[in-house]
């Protein structure tokens, strides 16, 4: 069977996500391509091809595209989607825009977010948040999948596939771009991060939230995230929310302070690796799903650590 | 103009899935369940529009089991004009939904969809992207701000790592994230008008739709469990762990 992987890349290089999506890609068959689309993709391209286990990388180019805007993608990849029996896209916020959009073209049921691939036709995703896991096999001849990344190994670089330029296809006069604005962070993305610390409705105030968890997520290079309570509460901006209804993390270590572990933000990070819960009340939810707890009042607890950090040599 | 907003009844946000014994499904019997929030704020967003003069009418749709009826008429309390059902009593899938809503579409014409961007029970995330293209609309996903003038909408969208604006012509589709708004609560006499407004029942059959499966549930499963952790003394011992023990250091 011929799979095709849409790559996710910033411009000048994939980013992981496409490694890891090429990974998912290789349990299904040995004949991947991966599919380069964009304004400017040489680059990108190039990378895409180094991966190992890819044998061909399409390059298409157009404005449409770069913009990012899904009936670009849709006119690109329908007529291509012909030549092969799955289509494996990252489940970053650009793939869920696009790929139902092509499943429906193609009349095909998109299984979305999967973390198994159990068979050629049989996949595990989470729903309810990640309450369940629910295993789907799928009675359609070609496949739209969108994989979620933090689950899969990154394939990695080796391999020297041919490149080949396609026809970037027309965009649609329905749909404009406007603007963008990316945000620089200073530090990692919230969905990327390797750590985050992720501060609770304990901080009580805004100004406490930017004063314990800021300094504290500087310190350990990490992201910073918020329970939907502090959210709501003010205390943090909404695209911080880890949870539920807000972004679904699995760093290597999650630092959880003054949150309690409602059900909708343990869903949100519950597959972190190794989780630490810093809260006073000892019978807090969050300390079933933590690996390290303790005990104590984050305003005594997070100052110990900050002085604990500094000796460790961080 | 006329603005639909598709809306689902799902379990309750608050309330913690639970996997049946059997494995066939999550135990939904006696469970709390409410609108999507997700659908909230998509319904929020037409009353507001209506409110500012932009829509004239804001139509409720949801796709499920008899007691959507209720769903239905929570957004009617909450400003929408008028409800339809089109009762099912297995869950569909998406592509089978975005087919019916396509065909509620053509009857209705309305000039905007408004929906939420995902169910927080099946988590797809896909009706909005595929009812858009079996209509050969633009869509404008994961909105976090909209601006409807006469023909266009301008969406200001959730992206990775920021926010992307978009212009789309109408009729389109536009899916709402979560900080698009705060939905309202509704008060007790919208609660009561509600009852009073028109809400029209019908099956997938009277669309002549093939809403046939195309994902067969092999099982459901709870996620794996995590191993029991332990209490640390200090925030010294917390670091030494995570150096030595954990190794994340």
């Amino acid at each position: 069977m011929a799979v095709l992987v849409i790559a996710d890349h910033d411009g000048s290089a994939v980013r992981d996500t496409t490694n890891k999506t090429v990974t998912a890609a290789l349990q299904l068959s040995s004949d991947v391509d991966v599919l380069v689309a964009g304004k400017g993709v040489d680059a990108a391209a190039a990378s895409a091809a180094k991966i190992a286990g890819v044998k061909k990388v399409l390059t298409a180019d157009s404005d449409a595209l770069g913009q990012g805007l899904a009936e670009a993608y849709e006119a690109l990849v329908v007529p291509l989607a012909a030549k092969y029996d799955a289509i494996l896209i990252p489940s970053t916020s650009q793939g869920k825009n696009i790929a139902p959009r092509i499943a429906a073209k193609l009349d095909v049921a998109p299984i979305s977010d999967i973390i198994e691939v159990v068979d050629a036709n049989t996949f595990s995703r989470p729903i309810y948040a990640g309450n369940a896991i629910e295993t789907v096999q799928s009675s359609d001849a070609k496949k739209v999948i969108t994989v979620r990344p933090t689950v899969f190994k990154a394939a990695a670089d080796g391999g020297s596939a041919s490149i080949e330029k396609i026809d970037a296809g027309a965009g649609s006069a329905k749909s404009k771009f406007v603007s963008q604005e990316i945000v620089k962070l200073d530090r990692p993305d919230l969905g990327a991060a390797k750590i985050v610390v992720s501060g609770g409705r304990a901080m009580g105030s805004e100004d406490e939230f930017k004063a314990v968890i800021i300094p504290l997520a500087d310190k350990l290079g990490a992201a910073v995230g918020a329970s939907r309570a502090a959210v709501d509460a003010g205390y943090a901006p909404n695209d911080y929310q880890v949870g539920q209804t807000g972004k679904v993390v699995a760093p290597d270590l999650y630092v959880a302070i003054g949150i309690s572990g409602a059900i909708q933000h343990l869903a949100g990070m519950k597959d972190s690796k190794v989780i630490v819960a810093i809260n006073k009340d000892a019978d807090a939810p969050i300390f079933q799903v933590a690996d390290y707890g303790l005990v104590a009042d984050y305003k005594t607890a997070v100052p110990e650590l900050m002085e604990a950090l500094s000796q460790a040599g961080k | 103009m006329k603005v639909l907003v598709p809306v689902k009844r799902v379990i309750d946000y608050n309330v913690k899935a639970r996997v049946k014994a059997d494995g066939s499904g999550v135990d939904l019997a006696n469970v709390k369940m409410s609108m999507n929030p997700f659908c909230e704020i998509a319904v929020e967003e037409a009353v507001r529009l209506k409110e500012k003069g932009t829509a004239t009418e804001v139509v409720i749709v949801s796709i499920g089991p008899a007691q959507a009826q209720e769903t239905i008429r929570t957004a009617l309390a909450m400003g929408g004009d008028r409800g339809l059902l089109i009762q099912s009593d297995t869950d569909l899938e998406p592509l089978a939904v975005a087919k019916l809503l396509a065909a509620v579409v053509k009857e209705e014409s309305p000039n905007l969809v408004l929906m939420g961007k995902q169910a927080i029970d099946g988590d797809n995330n896909a009706v909005g992207q595929m009812l858009a293209a079996l209509l050969d609309w633009p869509q404008a996903t994961f909105a976090s701000k909209v601006e409807v003038s006469a023909s266009s909408a301008k969406v200001t969208r959730e992206v990775d790592g920021g926010l992307q604006t978009i212009e789309v012509q109408l009729p389109a589709i536009v899916t709402a994230d979560l900080r698009l708004n705060e939905p309202r609560y509704a008060s007790l006499p919208n609660i009561m008008k509600a009852k009073k407004k028109d809400l029209a029942v019908k099956t997938a059959a009277d669309y002549g739709v093939d809403t046939a499966p195309r994902l067969k549930v092999v099982k459901v499963a709870e996620p794996p469990k995590r191993a029991g952790g332990i209490k640390v003394e200090s925030a010294a011992d917390l670091v030494m762990k995570l150096k030595n023990e954990a190794g994340v250091l």
